[in-house]
């Protein structure tokens, strides 16, 4: 994330919160989530339980725009599974996956391909920061 | 020359036993991982391997010798990983919980171990076998990245144990897992690669673990310290990456598929070092794996997932299910 240098962009960035007694993330803006996947191969916990809580946020849900998945090959069809189960639910589009955190050649396909991807945005949605 | 014989040192054991309270936790990631491993096992008997005896009748000499030269080296680091080197990490862990799930992984690492016989078993006559490890034991370039290991595994730095732990576990199989993947992406021995994919599943935890480890031991050493570690395992992994080189040569070069091993070696030698916390040592253009592999690995790990790069074109907004907000309440 730091390694994108989104603030020299112009992307703000947010942290959703570890721990369930922190202050919960409200996020009142298009925003793209970008998430890890958990569970070692299993599917059914692929989505980070933080991640969850802060979609299970109705507010919060109703502006992501898309989703950026990390995963490990290694676990096969469970690959990046955290990307595609946001992108069924919310119905937004999986814009990237890439593996652990990520090579150099990962950091500039997120940074540029989101410029583009909000760029494209802005004239949909005036109100963007 | 004389079979692997080692340590030459005795391993230090805990020096102290205390009862593990699985009900007080010093760091939460040693039971998330626990549970995971725990809830991953398997046996190599629960794959039916016998459904490979025909595509394996119909594949040549050199390919059966090249699969069991291959299947020996892994069962030598998995051995190596299962009675010295998880287990060497015991005295340094941190906590009564970090302690338990090396000892669960170096019992998987032999759960592995024994799956190569297994495979052995159902698929290849005794003189085959005897051959196979024979070799095994003559190879130099499998002899010195054991002897590497093994090294340090009987030395006095609990952090370079890990990364050398590491590397074994997220990149010196690489050269090995290889074939398994490229013969299944050629609908050879697809059972086989089912077994291999478990223990790819396997090291992936491992490597995770132990190299998240690592990063929290780092926390406890000052900058110098921390920058000579940094230094140190960029080094090893060069020393390791030319062995494998030469390693990867004396197995594929008959078969042609050297250059295609490497690549799969650097791609996989980035993933050991981000594990590890590091950033990535080569290349993207030299990591540019056949994605046949890839797709024997992970049949989701396609270009459709670069939907910044318009190559991706099957990203259908349709393929959405329906949800509310219940999805969401857990």
């Amino acid at each position: 994330m730091e390694s994108c240098r989104f603030d020299e962009l112009n992307i703000a960035t947010y942290r959703i919160p570890l721990r369930a007694g922190d202050e919960p993330l409200a996020i009142r803006e298009p925003y793209v989530l970008i998430v890890p996947t958990y569970g070692g191969g299993v599917v059914a916990k692929a989505v980070p339980p933080q991640v969850k809580r802060f979609l299970n946020d109705p507010d919060n849900r109703a502006w992501i725009r898309g989703v950026i998945a990390s995963g490990n090959t290694n676990f096969g069809e469970a690959y990046g599974a955290a990307g595609r189960i946001v992108s069924a639910k919310c119905k937004v589009p999986l814009l990237f996956t890439f593996e652990l955190m990520g090579t150099p050649e990962d950091v500039r396909k997120t940074r540029d391909g989101l410029a583009r991807f909000f760029a494209q945005r802005q004239s949909h949605e005036p109100h963007q920061h | 020359m004389a079979p692997i014989s080692v340590p030459r040192k005795p391993l230090k054991l805990i020096d102290r036993v205390s009862a593990i309270n699985w009900n007080k936790l010093e760091d939460e990631k040693d039971l998330e991982v626990w549970d995971r491993l725990t809830g991953n096992f398997w046996l190599p008997e629960k794959v039916p391997v016998s459904n490979d005896i025909p595509s394996w009748q119909a594949m040549s000499e050199e390919e059966h010798t090249l699969t069991m030269r291959v299947f020996t080296g892994l069962t030598l680091l998995d051995t190596i990983q299962g009675t010295v080197g998880a287990v060497s990490l015991i005295p340094d862990a941190l906590t009564p919980h970090e302690e338990a799930v090396y000892t669960n992984i170096a019992f998987m690492e032999s759960v592995h171990a024994k799956s190569y016989s297994s495979i052995f078993s159902t698929l290849c006559s005794s003189e085959q076998i005897d051959a196979a490890f024979a070799w095994s034991e003559e190879n130099e370039y499998l002899q010195k990245k054991a002897q590497i290991v093994l090294d340090y595994y009987e030395g006095d730095s609990p952090l370079k144990r890990k990364v050398a732990s590491t590397l074994l576990e997220s990149f010196l199989f690489y050269s090995g897992f290889y074939l398994p993947m490229y013969f299944s992406s050629h609908a050879k021995l697809t059972n086989t690669a089912d077994v291999i994919r478990l223990i790819i599943r396997d090291e992936a935890v491992h490597g995770y673990y132990i190299g998240y480890k690592y990063q929290r031991g780092l926390e406890l050493v000052g900058d110098a310290k921390r920058e000579e570690l940094r230094e140190y395992t960029y080094d090893l992994l060069n020393e390791l990456y030319d062995n494998e080189v030469e390693y990867t040569e004396s197995l594929y070069d008959g078969v042609g598929l050297t250059e295609d091993v490497e690549k799969f070696l650097r791609y996989n030698g980035n993933k050991a070092l981000m594990n590890l916390g590091y950033p990535a040592l080569f290349p993207a253009e030299i990591c540019d794996v056949n994605p046949a592999i890839i797709a024997s690995l992970s049949p989701n790990a396609d270009e459709n997932h670069d939907f910044f790069s318009g190559s991706g074109s099957s990203y259908v907004m349709g393929k959405a299910e329906e949800t509310d907000d219940e999805d969401w309440d857990f």
